[in-house]
């Protein structure tokens, strides 16, 4: 017998996410198209709303659709790779645990999009955003950006998981994911709204609270179903 | 090893896609160290048989076991003992070859990977191109990859879909000491080289339309009957 | 081999005559028996459809859900089968949940489209969750896994329903009348009899049109089973795309 003892979770949601990051590192396509996507949807909303300068509500607006259409991009590849030479079989065969993939995946989308999130919310403050936000104001929208790319990362990880399946995969995820988004994008345009505000705003509670509950609820679904999704 | 429980066994195995049967009602036992060849046309049901034994598909119906594990119920115990090879690589092309073995070494949990890895790197005679990317590689030498990949931690079950395709004789010979009989493996091979295959085999399984119409021990088998199969 | 007899359908009569009298009875009771409300007036009446469908509604995605739990843990198609009749219907109930919508807000506030209801402005959203349930199962080919991920995707939009009222609710001020408030005690006893009634009603028409699909689906599927043995092709359903469960004929 060989001196192999099956992975731990962890062990092996880090051999995974390692390779993920390789791969982005190598051929660096999502984060770079990610971020390219904010760009040029910041620039296009400069014309079609002639506005050189947004605030308050419309300035949250035009941030988290934004990011939101960015995050489909980042979800739709998520398993892209995994498919092509049979990486994911390559999992499954390994005795490692299937939440393993999940948390993993779930990781990397997170990375992606705490990076294109806080870019995009810079590059927003710079060509869009009038008022210019205060430190505290800028930590609160750094929160809000953590607990709604957490949301995103985990509803968008179980949307990959069923769309890489299907025959319209990119139809599937932008289809699925949106509708299932709108709960977390009311909690983070509200919450992000005063904080891009002329005023002193700050953030409200509830928002937080109904970000946080989101995240909880679809991370112990997603936790829950995964398994479903990848056995076979 | 003294065990003699047998390494396969699979008795009334259906696999379903959809209301078409891939598999139906397939019956064998296969004692440990022995090897299954098993031969049919395209769509017979040698890739899914293989996949249902490698816990990639579950049994629709009919019991499988491997190492005298229920595959339906407790395949996640014979997983750090089986080696699967199939048609695809199931490497990633933007990392290298060495990158590709020591994820699935850390996935398989081995406690010397390094030392592994270079030692089939070498013995396929990638090592000198272990640090190119893959997708650079030729067929043949994503093959070589792809077997060294299977063989990582020493199996001692190996379901093998044509394993000698896109090998050049003398690739073929590099890779007989990791997937050849011997060092007590059980192996299933899918193939479709009647003499090749009949000359390796202990037993000999023949599929259409996922039913088996053959299952025999070589010298009972001629290569007439196996190319009725593909008729 | 099919067998003539089928165990589907054995009570739709029963169930299509008993709502047939429920909803016309409950319809009198609204029209006729209980008193017009004091600020709405008559288009108030829409109310004791609106509100039933929309419970029905969701009562339907979370049946939906349940089943799709079901078919997780056993495997069994026909709880899928379930499922996917119970989320088919309740798409079904669910624009009709909206359109009332639509029209009671047209009377009651003189537009077709009110933001500043949480509870429609849910429907909506819930609404274009759930159509997407038909395109991802047509999506997917092999039956099996369309089955499971179906499953998957039921039992998250079940869960989603709950997590989505909070939100919309949160985000939106309170102007609905609540016919039935926090302690369910505001409607007068004369409007809640017929508000029960047309809940039953409604409830007792998901069940028949639930039940009358799955018969049908299951005729068909023996219908078709029987021309193949008929015609002597070998007896297993040619291979098509379809986003409804496959119905094995025993």
């Amino acid at each position: 017998m060989s001196a192999a003892r099956p992975p731990s979770t962890l062990t092996a949601a880090r051999a995974v996410l390692y390779k993920e990051l390789t791969l982005e590192r190598r051929a660096p396509q999502t984060l770079t198209a990610m971020a390219l996507f904010c760009a040029s949807a910041f620039v296009i909303f400069h014309f079609a709303l002639g506005r050189d300068e947004l605030e308050g509500a419309l300035a949250s607006g035009v941030l988290w659709v934004t990011l939101t259409l960015a995050a489909l991009l980042g979800i739709g590849r998520s398993f892209v790779a995994d498919r092509e030479e049979g990486g994911l079989d390559g999992f499954l065969l390994a005795p490692a645990p299937r939440t393993a993939l999940l948390i993993a995946k779930a990781t990397t989308l997170f990375i992606f999009l705490l990076i294109v999130g806080l870019l995009a919310a810079l590059l927003f403050s710079v060509l869009l955003l009038g008022p210019t936000p205060s430190a505290s104001q800028w930590a609160s929208l750094a929160l809000v950006i953590v607990l709604a790319s957490l949301g995103i990362a985990l509803v968008g990880s179980l949307i990959a998981g069923i769309a890489i399946q299907t025959r319209a995969r990119d139809l599937i995820t932008s289809i699925l994911a949106l509708p299932l988004l709108i709960p977390l994008l009311i909690a983070v345009t509200k919450a992000s709204a005063p904080l891009l505000g002329l005023g002193a705003g700050t953030l409200a509670g509830r928002w937080l609270a109904l970000l946080g509950l989101y995240d909880l609820i679809f991370g112990l679904l997603a936790y829950a179903l995964f398994d479903y999704l990848v056995e076979d | 090893m003294a065990n003699i429980e047998p390494a396969v066994v699979c008795s009334q195995l259906v696999r379903l896609y959809g209301e078409r049967r891939a598999l139906d009602g397939i019956d064998l036992t296969l004692g440990q160290g022995r090897t299954l060849v098993v031969f049919g046309p395209n769509g017979a049901g040698k890739t899914t048989l293989l996949r249902v034994l490698a816990t990639l598909l579950r049994p629709s119906d009919g019991e499988a076991s491997l190492l005298g594990s229920d595959l339906r119920k407790e395949g996640w115990k014979v997983r750090s003992k089986i080696g699967f090879l199939g048609h695809q690589s199931l490497c990633y092309g933007d990392l290298t070859a060495r990158e590709n073995l020591s994820y699935h070494a850390r996935l398989h949990g081995l406690a010397e990977p390094a030392k592994r890895i270079e030692a089939l790197l070498d013995q396929t005679g990638l090592s000198g191109r272990g640090d190119e990317r893959v997708f650079g590689y030729s067929r043949g030498m994503l093959q070589r990859l792809a077997i060294c990949r299977a063989v990582l931690h020493e199996p001692q079950v190996l379901l093998l879909d044509e394993p000698r395709s896109n090998l050049d004789p003398a690739a073929i010979e590099l890779v007989e000491p990791l997937i050849g009989a011997g060092g007590g493996r059980t192996r299933v091979i899918a193939s479709h080289d009647p003499a090749g295959g009949l000359a390796e085999a202990d037993l000999v399984l023949g599929l259409r339309d996922g039913a088996a119409v053959l299952l025999a021990p070589p010298a009972q088998v001629t290569a007439d009957q196996i190319g009725e199969l593909y008729r | 081999m099919p067998t003539t007899k089928s165990l589907y359908g054995r009570r739709l009569t029963g169930y299509a005559i008993a709502t047939a009298i429920v909803l016309t009875a409950s319809l009198t009771l609204a029209f006729f028996y209980a008193p017009i409300e004091v600020d709405q007036g008559f288009s108030q009446k829409i109310f004791y459809i609106h509100v039933p469908l929309a419970i029905v509604t969701l009562g339907g995605f979370v049946v939906g859900g349940i089943f799709a739990i079901q078919y997780l843990r056993s495997g069994d198609t026909r709880h899928d089968l379930r499922s996917y009749t119970a989320i088919h219907q309740g798409l079904v109930f669910c624009i009709g949940a909206l359109i009332t919508g639509c029209i009671w807000a047209k009377a009651a506030w003189g537009q077709w489209w009110v933001w500043d209801e949480p509870t429609l402005v849910s429907f909506l959203i819930v609404f274009l969750l759930y159509c997407t349930y038909q395109p991802l199962r047509f999506s997917i080919e092999d039956p099996q896994r369309q089955a499971r991920y179906a499953a998957v995707f039921a039992v998250v939009a079940g869960v989603f329903v709950p997590v989505n009222f909070i939100a919309v609710r949160l985000a939106s001020p309170l102007i609905h009348p609540r016919v039935l408030g926090s302690s369910g005690g505001s409607l007068p006893s004369d409007m809640r009899i017929a508000f029960y009634s047309a809940l039953v009603g409604v409830a007792l028409l998901f069940i028949t049109l639930c039940k009358y699909e799955m018969a049908s689906k299951h005729s068909r599927a023996q219908l078709g089973a029987l021309r193949r043995s008929v015609s002597g092709e070998r007896d297993e359903p040619l291979a098509t795309r379809s986003a409804a469960p496959r119905i094995a004929v025993k």
